[in-house]
């Protein structure tokens, strides 16, 4: 009795801690990553101040006379994400409402191994085909002098939050209860009818949460961004060459130094707080849809 | 019946239903455009010479061996680094927590690591594992950066895996007298493996697809690196993602890049079934 107490304790005991370590891993990756980048993030924006550096409209990091205005960056951002939103949110939500309630058959499987396989395709990969088809296209059809510019990354960011805009809003419309559907039907509403007034409506926080994921991963997007958006810091424009804050980071890291390079982390941690206000929205979103169950 | 209805609502209905069945379409052509596309424009480039060689400037050939490898290499790496600490954790989570606000908390943070775009786990990987840690720009810097990454991935599938597993499965165990560490290691664990495969898939597709956490971390050297070279700091790496945008964005030679696109999407799709083929048996298991 007492070798087997023992022999159970010790282990037991140290394994406890083990796992328990592993637990906690993933919240001190959190702050560390946090704290990396508060740390490499500030000391910019105080030599810069806070407001030429957030509000300022220039940015010439390798002028004589350099200038760090990352307003351009961050309106480029939004308007590129609400773009996104705008163009791949009522497609998605449609697509979503036909997994959901219209799709027979093989078509369901069909449609949504298409969907399962475009959120596994590598961003530069979107990326390469936004530069060799989206591009020219755009060039093309507006009589532009070059294609790439905020429209183009638009589209390509459109079609790349679809998967996951779509995946989303169809977990959230297959939760709505079957009773409601069928009382809207009873009352003598079409069926088309009854996805559109009722059952939509009634899954608004779940596609909520679609919308802001699509939020997230379009603001974050980097690469493909990169490859059609053509990159330079103008005021964001339609049909403009534009450079976003994910791409304002990559594009000039590898050959930066001194404040310059201070400056890229700083729009990193901006970004990094645009992220986490993300994040908050979300758990907040998520979590009063749970409680209005 | 129809009748009932008037004209006005039928022709609504309609319209709607028509775009439903337009946005559904979009998503298949598309689907079939973009792989047609690239594979079209990808095989014919994909040769032996070009698996089986590094790019040379003197002989002007194009080789993507080494980028094959790195990949390679970071997924290993990759997924030795992020298997004991998301699985660890995720029994910690199923297991061994006891207090809920603990594991609320301990959940909001994978949640945060999946929201975090690969671009600043880019640039976190470089200030932490690069610079802190003094790696430098190395494959296992980016490995390393990977692993934080794909760490909720884990996580979250050995969790729904691991809830799966009968509660008698645990009783059992400790009613014959095993201790609880023994119990996870010979029950839990082994019922929960299919879960933890389904997360593996996931991280390796994730690991393929990956660009912008690889371009500051593992970095863009395109040499061919031996098993043992592969783990040392310093010895930095292209991936294949990386490789494609080098090909395409700076150097503008589309053929190599389209033939790289090709043999991702490939990937892409054997990864793809291969977590479907998972899932469908933790599915299975579940009823």
């Amino acid at each position: 009795m007492k070798n087997l107490k023992k022999s159970i304790d010790v282990p037991e005991k140290a394994m406890n801690a083990v796992f328990a370590l592993c637990g906690f891993l993933a919240v001190a990756f959190v702050l560390v990553i946090t704290v990396f980048l508060v740390i490499s993030g500030i000391p910019a924006i105080g030599k810069i101040g806070i407001t030429d550096f957030l509000f300022g409209t220039t940015w010439a990091s390798t002028a004589a006379q350099p200038q760090y205005g990352i307003l351009p960056f961050i309106l480029t951002s939004v308007l590129g994400t609400a773009g996104a939103i705008v163009i791949g949110v009522p497609i998605g939500l449609m697509c979503a409402v036909y997994l959901a309630k219209m799709s027979v058959g093989k078509s369901t499987a069909v449609v949504r191994t298409a969907v399962d396989l475009l959120s596994g395709i590598p961003s530069v990969v979107y990326g390469l085909l936004g530069m060799i088809i989206i591009v020219p296209l755009v060039r093309e059809i507006f009589d532009l002098p070059d294609g790439a510019n905020l429209f183009s990354a638009i589209i390509v960011l459109a079609v790349m939050i679809l998967p996951s805009v779509i995946s989303v809003s169809e977990t959230a419309i297959k939760a709505v209860p079957k009773e409601y559907e069928e009382a809207s039907l009873a009352l003598g509403a079409t069926k088309t009818e009854t996805v559109f007034k009722v059952v939509l409506p009634a899954a608004k926080s779940g596609i909520l949460t679609a919308v802001v994921l699509g939020i997230g991963r379009a603001i974050g997007e980097a690469m493909a961004v990169m490859m059609v958006a053509g990159n330079v810091a103008n005021m964001p424009k339609l049909f403009q060459s534009v450079r976003f804050l994910t791409t304002a980071v990559a594009s000039e890291m590898s050959y930066s130094s001194g404040l310059q390079r201070q400056a890229l982390f700083s729009i990193a941690l901006v970004l990094f707080v645009f992220i986490m206000i993300i994040n908050l929205i979300l758990n907040f979103v998520v979590k009063r849809g749970d409680s209005n169950e | 019946m129809n009748s009932a209805i008037s004209k006005k609502r039928r022709v609504k209905t309609a319209v709607l239903n028509v775009l439903v069945y337009i946005c559904a379409g979009i998503m298949c052509l598309m689907l079939t455009g973009i792989i047609g596309y690239i594979l079209v424009r990808g095989i014919p480039h994909i040769t032996f010479g070009l698996l089986t060689s590094k790019p040379s400037l003197i002989n002007d050939t194009a080789g993507i061996l080494p980028n094959i490898l790195n990949t390679l290499y970071i997924i290993i790496m990759t997924l030795a680094a992020v298997l004991p600490i998301g699985v660890g954790a995720a029994v910690y989570l199923n297991e061994y927590a006891t207090n809920k606000r603990i594991v609320r908390i301990i959940e909001l943070a994978a949640e945060t690591l999946s929201g975090i775009p690969s671009i600043i786990y880019g640039l976190a990987g470089m200030l932490i594992f690069v610079q802190f840690f003094s790696l430098g720009t190395s494959l296992i810097a980016g490995a390393l950066t990977l692993a934080v990454m794909t760490l909720p991935t884990i996580i979250k599938t050995t969790q729904e895996s691991l809830k799966t597993v009968p509660n008698g499965y645990r009783e059992g165990a400790l009613g014959l007298g095993a201790g609880k560490w023994h119990m996870i290691r010979t029950t839990v664990l082994p019922s929960a493996i299919d879960g933890i495969v389904t997360g593996c898939i996931l991280s390796i597709g994730r690991i393929v697809g990956e660009s912008a956490a690889l371009l500051f971390t593992a970095g863009m050297a395109n040499e061919i690196l031996g098993i043992g070279e592969s783990v040392m700091p310093g010895k930095a790496g292209s991936t294949l993602t990386v490789a494609l945008y080098m090909y395409a964005k700076e150097r503008g030679e589309f053929d190599t890049a389209f033939s790289i696109a090709a043999i991702l999407l490939i990937l892409t799709l054997i990864i793809n079934l291969a977590a479907k083929l998972a899932a469908k048996k933790l599915r299975r298991k579940e009823n």
